[in-house]
């Protein structure tokens, strides 16, 4: 049941898509969907962008994943 | 919306732990200058030292390069060549992506390829002596520490540092801390000082968060790897860091604070028996003259001899 006068935003991280509400913030959206806002830094067209700010119809934000791996 | 602490400018990034927000500008010029407060207040080392760097083409290590650079540090680039491949041939890209970096800045890198030096690659090693289950990433920290050490040495660089942050740091406490390996606890340090044929070793970014040497390499425009090692998948490390967050996430802070709440503790002695032990004497390898704990051959040798090394073994 998503409200059509707000539209939606996509998420995208490594090959996982997700769609959100618009209207939410960066970070209620990435809470939204199960991740961890402290592990992600949310882009759009390669730009960091604050976590605070409200998505919009049509947003697409691509998440970086910060955590790396590997023990040495 | 929040703004930039310095400016008032809209922020890109607000670090909670520290309620701090701070616009590009701003983010870049503050990062860089608390490395250069680490590396003063923990005694890392001064403009004299020649510093080498090891590079992994990973988005911390090229991140502490350029900040050494712009804080105008002797600091080369070493880059060891693993010989890993994984379908991705990740060796060879991150190989591509630290020398692109290097000569973008006019840097100093040498490159040490495992596979053409020994003989036989990371994974090969691992396989052979069935080390790791299945994960060649014991075999793989103990020939970077060793090539790393070897090249300083040789090199005469004065210190080694790496591009480890808190959330690494972290994250081996907690697991050293889970399974209360005492020994390894009494031997993390952001300064590990020289000893016995042993480079001083450094951790300029030991105080920030992942995502915080993340921003910078983006906001910094850094090419870096972002596809992991093929190993690094499942590891322990990225799970720890992973419940580590979700705890940050509750409570603002909560990682830094268990991880320099540790190194308090042990300022004040909390870990000194265990240390005097870990501490003991360092022998010389009898074939690579390397310094280890038990006299005879060091790990690494008994690792790579049975094949032909390029050292020549001298004769007892
Ligand atoms: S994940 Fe393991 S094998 Fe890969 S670089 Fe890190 S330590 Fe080496
Ligand atoms: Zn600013
Ligand atoms: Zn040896």
């Amino acid at each position: 049941m998503k409200d059509k006068a707000r539209g939606t935003a996509t998420l995208i991280l490594r090959d996982q898509t997700f769609t959100v509400p618009a209207g939410i913030t960066v970070r209620e959206a990435i809470r939204h969907v199960g991740l961890v806002p402290e592990s992600v830094l949310p882009t759009r067209d390669g730009e960091l962008i604050p976590e605070d700010e409200r998505l919009q119809d049509g947003d697409v934000i691509r998440l970086v994943a910060v955590i790396s791996g590997g023990w040495a | 919306m929040k703004r930039c602490r310095k400016c008032g400018e809209r922020a890109v990034i607000y670090m909670r732990q520290h309620r701090l927000a701070l616009c590009k500008e701003h983010y870049l010029e503050w990062f860089v200058e608390q490395t250069a407060r680490t590396i003063r207040k923990y005694r890392m080392f001064t403009k004299h030292d020649r510093v080498l760097v090891a590079v992994s083409g990973g988005k911390d290590s090229l991140a502490l390069w350029d900040v050494l650079w712009r804080l105008g540090y002797q600091a080369d680039g070493l880059y060891i060549g693993l010989g890993i491949d994984g379908g991705i041939a990740y060796s060879d890209r991150s190989r591509e992506v630290v020398e692109a970096f290097a000569q973008e800045r006019g840097l100093h890198l040498i490159v040490e390829d495992v596979p053409t030096l020994y003989g036989e690659s990371i994974p090969e090693m691992a396989r052979r002596t069935h080390r790791g289950r299945g994960k060649p990433c014991s075999v793989c920290g103990l020939v970077k520490r060793h090539i790393m050490n070897r090249v300083a040495r040789d090199h005469g660089y004065t210190v080694l540092a790496t591009g480890h942050n808190l959330d690494d740091e972290a994250a081996v406490l907690f697991a050293n801390v889970m399974t209360w390996q005492v020994g390894y606890l009494a031997r993390q340090d952001p300064v590990l000082p020289a000893r016995d044929g042993l480079v001083k070793k450094v951790k300029p970014f030991f105080r920030f968060y992942e995502r915080e040497t993340a921003a910078y390499a983006l906001l910094r425009g850094i090419a870096y790897i972002y596809d992991e090692c093929p190993f690094a998948q499942g590891a322990r490390s990225i799970y720890f860091k992973e419940v580590l967050n979700r705890l940050e996430e509750e409570r603002p802070g909560t990682k830094l604070q268990f991880f320099l709440g540790f190194l308090k503790a042990k300022k004040q002695g909390a870990f000194a028996a265990i240390q005097e032990q870990a501490e003991g004497e360092l022998h010389a390898c009898e074939v690579c003259g390397q310094p280890t704990t038990a006299p005879g051959r060091c790990a690494f040798c008994r690792l790579v001899t049975p094949l032909t090394s390029p050292t020549p073994t001298p004769s007892p």
